[in-house]
C-alpha cells in the first residue's frame, strides 16, 4: 500500500511538471495554432539559467528570477525572429521552424552551459516528509503548488482580464479580433512570454530533483505533448489534467514495470489517444473550415 | 530529353566521375555515406515534399535496418542481403501500424508521434543488451558481395566498392522516387499537398495516400541504415537516435524538400561539412537548427528549386 502511494506521489511530482510544460504548448498554440516544439527547451533553460546565476553568486531566489525574466525574453525573440516572418506558412514548415530553434537553442546551451549534469540546493531542504508510510521531497511540493499556482493564474488572466480575453479572442478568430481593435501582434508577443516563462519556472522548480543539463528539453516536449493530446489540444483545464495523469501513469510504469521504459509512458499514451479519442478527454470536435 | 532522365543521367555521371577528382582513397567513404544519407533524405522528399507530412523519427527505422544486419545473421542463420529485406519489411510494417491510426489526423501529429517512435526504437537498442550489446554497439557480418565480384575478376578495394555498390542503390532509388512522382500516386499525392480539402472533394482516400507515402519513406530509412551498417561492420544505437532524424530533415530541407535533387544536394552539403570543418561536431547542433529556420523562413523550396528557378528564368 505504501509502496503504491510511493509511486504515485513521485508520479504527481513529474505530473506537475508535464502539466506546466503543456500549459505552455496551450497557451501558444491557443493564440496562433503553432505547435511549438522548443517548449521544452524552455524548460531546459529555466534550469541552466538559475544553475549560471546562482553559480555567479546570486542568492538562489534572484537567480530563478532571472532564468524565468531570461526566458521569456528569448521566447519573445524566438516569436520576432522565427514564427512572425513565416506567419502563414504550411503547418509542415512551422514545424519545421520550431524544431529548427529547438535544435539551435539545445546547441547553445551545450556551447555556452557545458556537457555537464548540474543541479542546485532544494528550495527548503532536502528532509523527507512522511505520509502513511511513504516519502516526499519537499521540492516536489513546490512544484505541485507551483503548477496549481499558475493553472489558478491563468484562469484568473483569462477569465477576468481585458488583456487575457483578448488573447481569447484572438484564438478564436484573428481577423475578427483585429477588427474590434485587438492588438493580434501583441498578443501573440504576450503568449510566447507566458508560455516561455511558464517553461522556465517549471525547469527552475523541478530541477533539484531531477537536475538538468542541455539536452532535457526533448524529454519534457514529448511528454508536454502527450499531455495536451491528453487532455484535448488547446484546453487548458485539458493541460492540467493530462499533466497529472501522464505522470501518474509515468510513476506507476516505473514502479511496477520498468524504471528504463517509464518514458515509453507518454509515447504510448500519444498512440492510444490518437487510436482511440483523438479529441483528447476535454477537447472538442474540430472540423476544417475551407 | 525530360527534366527526371536528366536528374538520374546527372547523378549517374556525377558518381561515376567524382573519383577522379579524389586527392585520397578516404574519399570513396565520403562518397558511400553522402549516398547512403541521400538514399534515405530520398525517402523524407516523398514523405515531406510530397504528403506534407512530417517524421521526426526517421532514424529509428534506420535503426530497424542496420540492427536487422547485425542481427539476424545471427539469430536467424539469414544471408545479410536477407536481413536488408527483413529489415525493411519490418519498418514498413511498423510505419503502417503505426502510421494509419495518426494520418487521418491533422499535421503535426504525425512529428509528435514519430518523434516518440523513434526514441522508443533508440530506448530498446540501448537497453536490451542481452540482444544489441547497448550502447557500444555491435558487429555486423560482411556482405560478401565484393568477394562475388573479385571472383568475377571485377577487384575493387573495400571503399571503392561501397562507394560504387551506394551509388547505384541511390540511382535506383532515385529512379523509384521519380517515378512514383509521376504515377497517378505520385500526382495524388501532390495535389493533396496542395489542397487536402480540395483532394478529397475529387475522391481521393486521403489517409491512404498518405499512409503509402509514410510506409515508403520508412523502407528508404531502412535500406540507408541497413547499408550504413553493412559498410562499417560495425553499428551503434546512435542511428537511431533523435540528433539523426533531424539531420535527414534537415538534408532534405536545406537541398529542396520537394526535389530529389535537392534531397541529394543537402545530404552531400550536411555530410561533407563535418568532414572538412573539423570543429563542425561541437557546433552540429547549432548549425542544423540555424539551417531549417532559415530555409523555412527565406528559401522555403530550399536551395536547388530556387537555384533552378533562377535559371530558367522563372523568377518571382
Amino acid at each position: 500500500m505504501s509502496e503504491l502511494l510511493q509511486f504515485l506521489l513521485s508520479g504527481v511530482t513529474v505530473g506537475a511538471v508535464y502539466a506546466l510544460v503543456a500549459l505552455g504548448f496551450t497557451i501558444i498554440y491557443n493564440a496562433s495554432d503553432v505547435v511549438n516544439f522548443a517548449q521544452g527547451e524552455f524548460v531546459m533553460l529555466g534550469g541552466m539559467i538559475t544553475v549560471a546565476a546562482y553559480a555567479a553568486g546570486a542568492p538562489l531566489p534572484l537567480a530563478a528570477l532571472v532564468a524565468i525574466v531570461v526566458t521569456a525574453a528569448l521566447g519573445v525573440a524566438m516569436n520576432k525572429l522565427t514564427i512572425e516572418p513565416a506567419r502563414g506558412a504550411p503547418v509542415v514548415s512551422l514545424v519545421i521552424i520550431t524544431i529548427g530553434a529547438s535544435i539551435f537553442i539545445r546547441g547553445a546551451a551545450q556551447l555556452i552551459f557545458g556537457k555537464q549534469i548540474h543541479t542546485y540546493p532544494a528550495f527548503s531542504g532536502d528532509d523527507p516528509i512522511r505520509i502513511l508510510g511513504a516519502t516526499i521531497l519537499p521540492q516536489s511540493l513546490w512544484v505541485i503548488a507551483g503548477s496549481v499556482a499558475v493553472f489558478i493564474g491563468l484562469w484568473l488572466f483569462f477569465t477576468r482580464t481585458l488583456l487575457g480575453r483578448a488573447v481569447l479572442a484572438t484564438s478564436n478568430n484573428r481577423l475578427a479580433a483585429q477588427l474590434v481593435g485587438i492588438n493580434t501582434t501583441f498578443v501573440m508577443t504576450l503568449s510566447f512570454a507566458l508560455s516561455a516563462g511558464i517553461g522556465a519556472l517549471a525547469g527552475v522548480l523541478v530541477t533539484p530533483i531531477t537536475m538538468t543539463s542541455y539536452d532535457v528539453g526533448l524529454a519534457f516536449a514529448l511528454k508536454g505533448f502527450a499531455a495536451a493530446m491528453l487532455g484535448g489540444m488547446g484546453n487548458p483545464k485539458g493541460a492540467l489534467v493530462g499533466g497529472f495523469l501522464l505522470g501518474l501513469l509515468e510513476g506507476l510504469t516505473a514502479g511496477y514495470i520498468s524504471s528504463q521504459y517509464k518514458d515509453a509512458a507518454a509515447f504510448i499514451v500519444i498512440l492510444a489517444v490518437l487510436f482511440f479519442l483523438p479529441q483528447g478527454l476535454f477537447g472538442r470536435k474540430s472540423t476544417d473550415r475551407v | 530529353m525530360t527534366p527526371k532522365n536528366a536528374t538520374l543521367l546527372a547523378l549517374a555521371i556525377l558518381i561515376a566521375l567524382s573519383p577522379i577528382f579524389f586527392p585520397s582513397s578516404f574519399y570513396y567513404r565520403v562518397g558511400a555515406l553522402i549516398f547512403v544519407n541521400a538514399l534515405a533524405v530520398t525517402g523524407i522528399v516523398i514523405l515531406t515534399g510530397w504528403a506534407g507530412q512530417i517524421s521526426l523519427g526517421h532514424a529509428g527505422f534506420a535503426g530497424i535496418g542496420a540492427y536487422a544486419c547485425a542481427l539476424a545473421p545471427v539469430h536467424l542463420g539469414l544471408h545479410p542481403a536477407l536481413a536488408v529485406l527483413l529489415g525493411a519489411l519490418i519498418s514498413a510494417v511498423l510505419a503502417w501500424l503505426v502510421g494509419r491510426p495518426i494520418l487521418r489526423l491533422k499535421g503535426y501529429y504525425l512529428a509528435v508521434a514519430s518523434l516518440g517512435m523513434g526514441i522508443l526504437i533508440s530506448m530498446v537498442l540501448n537497453n536490451e543488451r542481452d540482444l544489441t550489446r547497448g550502447p557500444d554497439g555491435i558487429d555486423v557480418p560482411e556482405l560478401g558481395l565484393r568477394a562475388l565480384l573479385k571472383d568475377a575478376g571485377l577487384d575493387l578495394s573495400n571503399g571503392q566498392f561501397w562507394y560504387f555498390f551506394c551509388g547505384i542503390v541511390l540511382i535506383l532509388g532515385a529512379w523509384l522516387a521519380l517515378n512514383l512522382r509521376d504515377s497517378a500516386t505520385g500526382r495524388a499525392l501532390r495535389a493533396l499537398h496542395g489542397s487536402e480539402v480540395a483532394a478529397k472533394t475529387v475522391g481521393m482516400d486521403v489517409a491512404r495516400l498518405k499512409l503509402q507515402a509514410f510506409v515508403i519513406s520508412a523502407v528508404y530509412a531502412s535500406i540507408s541504415g541497413s547499408l550504413l551498417a553493412l559498410q562499417n561492420k560495425f553499428i551503434t544505437p546512435d542511428v537511431a537516435g533523435f540528433m539523426h532524424s533531424v539531420e535527414m530533415v534537415t538534408m532534405a530541407v536545406l537541398g529542396g524538400v520537394g526535389s530529389v535533387a535537392g534531397a541529394i544536394f543537402g545530404a552531400a552539403v550536411l555530410t561533407l561539412l563535418p568532414q572538412v570543418l573539423t570543429v563542425f561536431a561541437e557546433y552540429e547542433q547549432l548549425v542544423l537548427g540555424l539551417v531549417m529556420v532559415l530555409v523555412m523562413i527565406f528559401l522555403r523550396e530550399g536551395v536547388v528549386p530556387s537555384i533552378l528557378r533562377k535559371i530558367r528564368g522563372r523568377g518571382e
